[in-house]
């Protein structure tokens, strides 16, 4: 097998892909809530990617990507056997709800990426969890049998009603707190309007909340800036101090002003259809 | 006796370079090195040698050059550099080697060293192909974190006295700050590669992609190697602390640079993008703060420089600032940020202070304080910030055994030992932030120091 080979690829949704790429050296000590960073190509851009799912026996590490710009549009392109040019990690800190007893997963779209190697992980220390999985509708909500099967109680909800309960997570959360579930802790991932309306939510309750910022980065290894998040008022690096911070700290419109920056380039990537030179 | 001046570097012209990124210094002609050797005094005591931190026999190669065996004034180079073709363009000869030049201004000026240096390396990677090898008779292994000036440095003369070397790097690219930060109009890519595989010829081995620290943990290289050396750099960017500094448009140094460099952002079609300001403030004087100030130009910027002390001070090369200032960069001097004011999440302006000088602080520079009341606003629509770096946690922070300073570098002794048996460090990762040839410098004396550790079997805690 190639390093970086993709061995695996399937399609979830219309634009969403799940990769699984031959890795051992990033597999061998990868953790929950860490990111890789790959370039598909030698004329690539680095983007960074959280880790969906990993095995260290067969060296592999999983990924689910969404496509939006140059990198993910010619992902989409490759096809398995085919092999990316770079990929690099672990990168930034594994997740820690280890303080936590009962915990509440909330994923947004494509940040069911995320929450679901933290479900593994929480079933493999026997703690209880439950999950809150939202989407735009059906299609694009990720992983439900897997979710279904591993949290103590699954809440699927759709924008349209098209599948589970019509509505928000952040509704749906906000049932369960006030339906009298005593949740020390909320993880959510998902896109940044979505992370800040469940730390408004949670504040209002005193709830720990811990969030996993997916910024543009360059490097990845804290050497260009790029990701730097405010957390109560101190600048923080997503890819060295993160990607997960308390979620009640971070100044979320900041981080969503730097998220849009570069939204015409990638939009002039999706209008040429991937194929950018 | 005649003077004959110093001979001038040829530049491509002013108005012609600021629209490319190809090399400003276009390197002298065999007629320019010939004559310019022809300066070069040869003294006996060859007190230009006690410049050089890596300890080059200037006199020497220069008289090889003079007599036409450039064949062996390139050896004479290599046998204690191992990057002359990066040296000569990128170290402060006027600082080390050339300050101390009998040739002062009554004589001519100094030798220009460095552009020999350059003259007969660049013939040497073009016409040396018989690439020195090695026989290495791994009687030591050794594994090189980082593959900056340091490292590589370090690792070719590990390979040379007959180590097995193998590099590991966390970007996609070896070579470190000279392919991420150093821009291609003072450093050409393509020239770094060749000096790299230079290096790779001796038998040293690269393995790109693996960031030491997390793919791969500092005991297991212990474990697997009979000693490590560090040169992780100092890479982790300075930012001012005032407010606005999350608007987008607003770079660290570091990013800027790293886009348009490593990732090729200066041509249009890269897929890296970057934000083509119409007028970008460059905050700090060092010679980063040139490098960006000075791309900045070649996208297409008008730049401001905003330094909060005079030109006198500035730490920059007086090379980096005379061509800044040639190539139109606007040196905004003693004035200071406030605030980096933004709309809608963009960098629109910035606020600033006039600063005058006071007392000489510990630095030995004048030290700038606020002039109250002196608040002003000017527009812009890009910043970069260049106040420097400082050593990147994730090593420390994955080996806490190991010593560090209250600065974060790495705690080690004049060879590189650090308090952990058979680790080594070098470079700005011990030094914090410095130049090329120091951490070149470094590396040699890490190198020496591993080989005479192995040899004699020395081990600190044994």
């Amino acid at each position: 097998m190639k390093n970086f080979e993709i061995i695996k690829k399937r399609r979830l949704a219309k634009n969403v892909c799940e990769y699984t790429i031959y890795a051992p050296s990033v597999a061998r000590h990868c953790m929950a809530g860490q990111f890789v960073i790959l370039r598909t190509d030698n004329d690539g851009e680095r983007v960074p990617f959280t880790v969906c799912d990993y095995s260290r026996s067969e060296g592999t590490v999983r990924i689910l990507v969404q496509e939006v710009g140059y990198t993910t549009l010619k992902l989409a392109e490759m096809k398995e056997g085919d092999a990316l040019c770079d990929f690099v990690g672990p990168l930034g800190k594994p997740t820690d709800l280890s303080e936590y007893a009962k915990i509440c997963l909330v994923g947004g779209g494509i940040g069911a990426a995320v929450i679901y190697p933290q479900a593994k992980q929480l079933q493999l220390e026997g703690k209880t969890f439950d999950v809150v999985l939202g989407a735009k509708n059906r299609d694009l909500l990720m992983y439900v049998d897997e979710f279904r099967g591993l949290a103590d109680a699954f809440y699927p909800v759709t924008d349209d009603g098209s599948f589970g309960i019509k509505g928000f997570v952040t509704q749906e959360l906000e049932r369960l707190i006030n339906g009298g579930m005593k949740y020390d802790c909320v993880f959510a991932v998902g896109p940044l309007p979505m992370m800040k309306a469940v730390c408004d939510v949670t504040r209002g309750y005193g709830i720990d909340t811990v969030v996993s910022m997916n910024t543009l980065m360059v490097d990845g290894t804290g050497m260009c800036g790029c990701c730097r998040v405010m957390l109560d008022g101190q600048v923080k690096y997503a890819c060295i101090d993160g990607p997960e911070f308390d979620g009640h700290k971070i100044d979320f419109d900041e981080a969503m002003a730097r998220g849009k920056l570069y939204a015409e380039h990638e939009h002039a990537c999706r209008l040429r259809g991937g194929s950018w030179k | 006796m005649e003077v004959i001046n110093r001979h001038k570097m040829p530049t491509q012209p002013c108005d012609v370079r600021i629209c490319n990124f190809d090399e400003v210094a276009l390197g002298y002609t065999a007629d320019l090195a010939q004559k310019e050797a022809d300066r070069c005094l040869n003294c006996k005591n060859a007190p230009c040698m006690k410049g050089c931190p890596v300890g080059v026999r200037i006199p020497d190669f220069i008289a090889a050059l003079k007599v036409g065996d450039i064949r062996r004034s390139a050896d004479i180079l290599h046998e204690d550099n191992n990057l002359p073709a990066i040296c000569g363009r990128v170290c402060p000869q006027e600082n080390q080697c050339e300050k101390l030049c009998v040739r002062r201004e009554k004589l001519g000026g100094a030798v220009a060293i460095g552009n020999l240096e350059r003259y007969v390396a660049d013939w040497s990677l073009k016409n040396d192909t018989a690439k020195e090898k090695c026989s290495c008779n791994a009687n030591i292994s050794v594994a090189v974190v980082g593959s900056g000036p340091a490292s590589l440095s370090c690792a070719a003369d590990l390979a040379r006295a007959g180590a097995s070397v193998t590099i590991y790097e966390a970007l996609h690219q070896p070579g470190g700050v000279l392919v991420y930060g150093i821009p291609e109009f003072r450093l050409p890519k393509k020239l770094v590669s060749e000096e790299i595989d230079r290096i790779k010829a001796l038998g040293v081995n690269i393995v790109t992609n693996v960031v030491v620290g997390k793919t791969l943990y500092i005991d297991e290289l212990l474990d697997a190697y009979d000693a490590v050396f560090i040169g992780s750099g100092a890479g982790l960017p300075s930012f001012l602390r005032i407010k606005g500094e999350g608007l987008g448009g607003v770079y660290s140094a570091n990013e800027y640079l790293t886009r348009v460099n490593l990732m090729k952002a200066y041509d249009k079609n890269a897929v890296t993008p970057i934000i083509r300001a119409g007028k970008m403030v460059v905050v700090g004087a060092g010679n980063v703060a040139m490098d960006s100030a000075r791309t900045a130009r070649r996208l297409g910027a008008e730049v401001h420089l905003v330094y909060r002390r005079s030109r006198a001070e500035m730490p920059a090369r007086l090379e980096e600032i005379e061509h800044a200032e040639e190539e139109g960069v606007i040196f905004d001097l003693l004035t200071n940020p406030v605030e980096i004011l933004g709309k809608d999440g963009r960098v629109v302006g910035m606020r600033l202070i006039k600063m005058e000088l006071g007392e000489p602080d510990a630095s030995g520079r004048r030290s700038p304080k606020a002039v109250p009341g002196s608040e002003y606003e000017i527009e812009c629509d890009g910043v970069v910030v260049a106040l420097g770096t400082t050593p990147n946690p994730i090593i420390k922070d994955s080996f806490p055994l190991l010593g560090t300073t209250v600065k974060g570098t790495i705690a080690a002794d004049e060879c590189g030992r650090t308090n952990i048996d058979r680790m080594y460090t070098g470079g700005d990762a011990m030094t914090g932030a410095a130049t090329v040839i120091l951490a070149m410098g470094a590396g040699k004396r890490a190198a020496a120091a591993i080989i005479e550790d192995a040899k004699s079997g020395r081990r600190k805690n044994s």
